[in-house]
């Protein structure tokens, strides 16, 4: 049991914790922000810029795909601002155009090259391959003490685990900043916080976690971790600080209680076949929203919450 | 052999499926006009991605009552029905949480997906032979794609257009102005619920031909670009409805031209390359009209200022103004005015010290409000109002 933990489940698990959590923090951001969709549509638009990697060098190599990721999100974003000032259209429709473009040029780039032969597919971009990320040399808990089996470790850990210090150190240094200008921006501002270089920064951290977490383990978990927990999160608690604590622990549990669910959970009900570990991950955290929709203290808009407190006031 | 494709030469199949995709942009353009003009663009895109679900669960269904598991009607109903699902999650976690809208969608999206991709997983163990056909739900395929199916999809785009037509005025409305049409007697869900079931319904039509995943592009590009071309909201919903068409035209005609060309994609494709020819080209709107103007603009301001710089005899050393004045014969290339330069700044003096008595005079304040420092007095006033002003010019040199 334990060594074919740890050669097969360990590594998916740490990376699926590492993605999960690497995703919600910046998340919670976003989701006050109202820019709650920017994980959607990051994680659209980097299709396009991986595959342009690979056809450049043609090869299924990291660098060079997180590479054209990274020059799609930032040609996303300039898209999106040129139409949006250029034909004054809202911005949610705005980035809906550019998304959807970007995306169907991918698909068809991806189609008219030999990359679909390879390991790069659609279905591997939008849903991942977690299962297949296992650590061959790891033979039991000793392999962790042991330098050469560690050496063995998929590289998408290292990198993941990279990812996730990024954005925790991003967020522990600009903490306050970010959250002033997160709630009241014309303060921010007056506080001479600049405020458009640090939404731009979020939007770049996010962007990093995203492209990381899509190479490893595909874009419906991406999404789905943006907005999940940190929305469960909010419906918990009214302080921001806990509700990033609580979104780092609806994370895990996801990312956990989804892969043990999609690994074993057929085997209990009699299937011998696993379901795919990112669509279960990403299952897992829609019903922790709902449990929090349905039972969170702070479920309710606080204008609500006040309105009901008034009227029992006055019945009183 | 694209011409071949475009004028539907291509044998009877791929003409059906070409006017079938034509059918459903048209109705996927006018639908959407409506969710983009009430800012609700993006509901489409959880409408879509919450489909997949229904989709495989419908085929499980179907193969577990021992018929076709591969049956269209079939696995549009399981998609309406777990899109439905979907759409009252979004609405619930609207309404009756305090999150926003556009996390509702991002996570209904997400959520649906995935656990849409859980239930495929499981297919695909379930019986290896008969489910090959279910991924092409994701990206839209029509290779090999039935008559009936084809009718099926062209079918649905017309009744979607037909129940546009009926239901405009109200959906319209409710898009610009949720109080007014409440004040109007409407019911506020109801429309929004007719809206929304709108967009599922075409959503659920497109699924074959686009797919999820890029069918939502189909409902938000085309009245974007339509917006472009018109202020009126009824014939921004017919634009729209052209320009989806004339993509999904265009865009399942080139892909039956080679196999590898996905359909989808290619529908999406024409309608980003129209969406930006409209943020190009549109009168009015777009952006080389507004470029246009500008220089228009631009031109007027410099030859006046040169103008008034003429008349008070002092040189003009701006490059611009100088080339401007030049090529209208007003000056000579060392700013020297001439004979109809002089003439000419000798009006726009006279212009100018017009306007300057008129917004010392409260008597003239409406007109004194259109002073823009280009606008000639006489456009502004009759020639008796001008003569009336002129009287109280003094000499050269005293206003």
């Amino acid at each position: 049991m334990g060594q074919d933990f740890v050669m097969l489940s360990l590594t998916p698990l740490l990376i699926g914790i590492a993605a999960a959590v690497a995703c919600a923090l910046p998340g919670n951001f976003l989701l006050l922000r109202r820019q709650a969709l920017i994980g959607d549509a990051i994680s659209h638009v980097v299709l396009p810029g991986i595959v342009a990697g690979f056809l450049v060098t043609g090869m299924v190599a990291t660098g060079p795909m997180m590479l054209g990721a990274a020059a799609a999100a930032l040609v996303a974003v300039i898209l999106i601002e040129v139409i949006r000032r250029l034909g004054r259209i809202e911005p949610g429709a705005a980035m809906g155009v550019v998304f959807t473009a970007m995306f169907a040029a991918g698909v068809l780039l991806l189609e008219q090259s030999a990359a679909s032969g390879v390991h790069l597919d659609v279905q591997h971009a939008l849903y991942g391959n977690l299962e297949s990320l296992i650590w061959l040399d790891g033979y039991g808990w000793g392999a962790l003490t042991d330098p050469t089996a560690l050496a063995g470790l998929p590289p998408e850990l290292g990198r993941m685990v990279a990812v996730l210090l990024c954005t925790v150190l991003f967020i522990a240094v600009l903490w306050r900043p970010l959250v002033i200008a997160t709630f009241d921006e014309g303060f921010a501002r007056a506080m001479g916080i600049p405020t458009a270089i640090l939404g731009l920064a979020l939007v770049a951290v996010a962007a990093l976690a995203a492209v990381a977490a899509f190479d490893a383990v595909g874009s419906i978990i991406v999404i789905a971790m943006f907005i999940c927990p940190p929305a469960s999160a909010r419906l918990m608690t009214d302080r921001l600080g806990r509700q990033v604590a609580w979104s780092v622990v609806f994370a895990t549990l996801s990312a956990v209680l989804g892969y043990v669910l999609a690994g074993y959970g057929p085997l209990w009900l009699g299937y011998d076949n696993a379901v795919s570990a990112a669509g279960m991950i990403a299952t897992v955290s829609g019903v922790i929203l709902g449990g929090a929709a349905l039972f969170g203290p702070r479920r309710q808009s606080v204008s609500r919450a006040d309105a009901t407190s008034l009227a029992s006031t006055l019945a009183e | 052999m694209l011409w071949d494709a475009l004028t539907l030469q291509l044998g009877y199949n791929a003409t059906l499926v070409t006017l079938g995709a034509t059918m459903l942009g048209v109705g996927a353009g006018a639908t959407g006009t409506y969710l983009y003009l009430g800012k609700r663009a993006l509901v489409s895109d959880a409408i879509s991605h919450a489909t997949l679900p229904g989709v495989v669960l419908g085929f499980m269904v179907m193969v577990a009552l021992g018929g076709e598991g591969r049956f269209l009607p079939g696995l549009m109903l399981g998609a309406a029905l777990s899109a439905g699902l979907g759409l009252l999650a979004v609405t619930g976690l609207t309404t009756r949480t305090r999150l926003h809208e556009d996390a509702a969608i991002g996570a209904v999206l997400s959520v649906f997906f995935g656990f849409g991709v859980v239930l495929l997983t499981v297919v695909q163990v379930m019986d290896a032979g008969r489910q090959a056909g279910l991924e092409t739900f994701l990206l839209g395929a029509t290779a090999g794609m039935l008559r009936d199916e084809a009718l099926t999809i062209a079918a649905g785009g017309a009744v979607v257009l037909a129940l546009v037509r009926l239901l405009h005025r109200p959906m319209i409305l409710v898009a610009f102005d949720p109080e007014y049409a409440v004040g109007q007697g409407m019911r506020l869900a109801r429309v929004d619920l007719a809206m929304m079931g709108l967009a599922l319904a075409i959503t659920v039509t497109g699924l074959k031909v686009v797919g999820l995943v890029l069918i939502v592009a189909l409902l938000i590009i085309p009245p974007v670009a339509a917006r472009f071309w018109s202020e009126r909201a009824g014939h921004v919903v017919m634009i729209a409805g052209a320009i989806g068409g004339v993509a999904g035209y265009l865009g399942a005609a080139v892909s039956a031209t080679a196999p590898d060309l996905p359909t989808g994609p290619l529908i999406v494709l024409a309608a980003f390359a129209l969406f930006v020819l409209s943020l190009l080209m549109a009168p009015g709107r777009g952006v080389l009209a507004a470029a246009l103007r500008h220089l228009r603009f631009q031109r007027r301001v410099h030859l006046r200022q040169g103008l008034l710089a003429l008349a008070a005899g002092q040189p003009v050393y701006e490059p611009l103004t100088l080339r401007l004045m030049r090529r209208a014969g007003l000056a000579r290339a060392d700013g020297v005015a001439t004979e109809t330069g002089r003439a000419m700044a000798a009006r726009a003096r006279l212009d100018e010290r017009r306007w300057q008595i008129l917004r010392s005079d409260p008597a003239f304040e409406a007109a004194a409000a259109r002073y823009d420092g280009l606008t000639p007095l006489d456009e502004v006033l009759t020639g008796d109002q001008i003569a009336a002003l002129d009287r109280g010019l003094g000499p050269e040199g005293a206003v």
